[in-house]
């Protein structure tokens, strides 16, 4: 959560591939489409890769969600990366899941470098969901908060 | 239980005296029954303190990742569970194959000294076992009353070996293997992390779990940095350790043999083994059934994929 003139708003970390979702981010930009401004991007090479640490440190240090973007599958620009991150966060998020940890905190979305729109479309939809959860307690750690 | 140590001490024996081993990874007699530790017998000698009975639960192929390094062959001996992971440590090339003489030995389960003190048995000084029985201090216990967690749902078979020494004598598993996980899989994310919370808060990270299991084989290990912000030991919250086995249980995924070897030495008592069998029944529904170290060359299931596999949006039957 990050505090904005005393009210509280969610924060969001979204890891885009620099291939296809943060150029997506940068169409919904120049075509004038919003989204919420507390996604913070974070530019990868690839979904690939995001290690799950990165995740688990993201909520560790604050944020309320976090959403992985890549290439479509078949899309990859190495080719194959995002298999692997779909059998890697796959897992994961079950994981996070079996230990009561809220399934919505956490998504990944196929968005393209054509596809501004949904791009715009994704972010607030999540922002959405993830500011209905509220603040993130269960992956907190007090040591990174205020 | 007898014969088959007379007969490993045998074969301990011709092979160190014939010069085809110089080392032998067994398991030592301790001061009291129950305290058998894994060992390196370097001559016919100092076989007097070879044991193997009820209480050898320790996994001894991780043992080999620094043995089998050394100069001279090293004959060990392998119950089922360890022969899973003595095949994962073939293929990710943490063992020299050609410095080790495996002998696979049938197992029946082996008893957990802390279920033996909650039947009043503190000190064991004298122990014998059936297939299905065991009789510490003249004391009879069933099997399912007190062997360890992990042996009451193997079904684990021997493997790869050079030679065996089996009498045919083979447990049948009483649990399924994923009862629990399936479990907590029913319960609400809330009941969940409560039970999560309850367990994971009695970590005093001590690192046993990351120290015994065979699948943990990283001569720099991401806990051992300092940098990594997961490290450090000073806890302002008591559920703070989860991130250090979200983290532990992610990196054995697809490579965890299940050889139930965390939950065994948790002093704590932390059902450890609960998360890497989440990983597993995973894996087994969503990528197919797969048994780490069953064989030596196959691909895991972490460094595979197909086109076709599910996307994490479905993993939970839709958004």
């Amino acid at each position: 959560m990050q505090e904005m003139n005393n009210e509280k708003k969610p924060l969001i970390v979204a890891f885009c591939c620099n291939w296809c979702s943060y150029a997506g981010a940068d169409l919904a930009g120049s075509s004038r489409l919003s989204y919420p401004a507390d996604v913070k991007i974070i530019r990868v090479p690839c979904s690939c890769r995001v290690n799950p640490m990165f995740i688990l440190k993201a909520f560790q240090r604050g944020a309320d969600g976090v959403i992985i973007c890549g290439c479509h599958p078949g899309d990859c620009h190495y080719t194959t990366g995002n298999y692997y991150a779909r059998r890697r966060m796959s897992l994961l998020f079950s994981m996070l899941d079996y230990l009561g940890i809220e399934r919505e905190r956490t998504r990944v979305e196929w968005v393209s470098a054509a596809e501004g729109a949904k791009f715009s479309a994704v972010m607030n939809d999540f922002a959405g969901k993830i500011a209905e959860l509220g603040e993130n307690k269960r992956l907190e750690d007090l040591r990174c908060k205020d | 239980m007898q014969r088959l140590k007379t007969a490993m001490i045998e074969k301990a024996t011709a092979l160190l005296t014939s010069g085809e081993v110089s080392k032998v990874l067994g398991w030592k007699k301790g001061e009291l029954g129950f305290d058998v530790e894994p060992a390196v017998f370097t001559s016919v000698d100092s076989l007097v303190d070879f044991t193997y009975d009820a209480f050898c639960g320790a996994n001894l192929s991780k043992y080999l990742v620094e043995e089998s390094k050394k100069e001279g062959k090293i004959l060990v001996f392998l119950k089922p569970c360890d022969s899973y992971s003595f095949n994962q440590l073939i293929k990710e090339h943490r063992i020299k194959k050609e410095n080790v003489y495996t002998v696979g030995i049938e197992c029946q389960g082996k008893v957990d000294p802390y279920k033996l003190k909650e039947n009043g048995i503190e000190f064991v000084t004298d122990a014998s076992e059936t297939v299905d029985t065991v009789t510490v201090n003249g004391k009879e216990f069933k099997k399912e009353e007190i062997i360890l967690g992990k042996c009451l749902t193997c079904t684990k078979k021997l493997l790869s070996y050079d030679d065996v020494i089996s009498f045919n004598e083979k447990r049948e598993p009483s649990l399924d293997r994923f009862e629990m996980v399936k479990k907590l899989e029913a319960m609400t994310a809330d009941e969940r992390y409560a039970f999560w919370k309850d367990q994971l808060s009695n970590c005093i990270r001590c690192n046993a779990c990351r120290n015994v299991c065979p699948a943990c084989t990283c001569t720099k290990c991401v806990f051992d940095n300092d940098n990594s912000g997961i490290a450090s030991k000073a806890n302002s919250d008591s559920f703070e350790e989860k991130m250090f086995h979200i983290i532990r249980a992610f990196h054995v995924a697809g490579r965890c043999t299940d050889c139930g070897e965390c939950s065994r030495v948790c002093p704590q008592h932390i059902p450890l083994h609960l998360l890497n069998r989440k990983f597993i029944s995973d894996i087994d529904r969503l990528y197919g059934e797969y048994q780490a170290g069953e064989d030596t060359e196959s691909k895991g299931p972490l460094t595979n994929y197909t086109t076709g596999d599910v996307d994490p949006s479905d993993v939970f039957g839709g958004k």
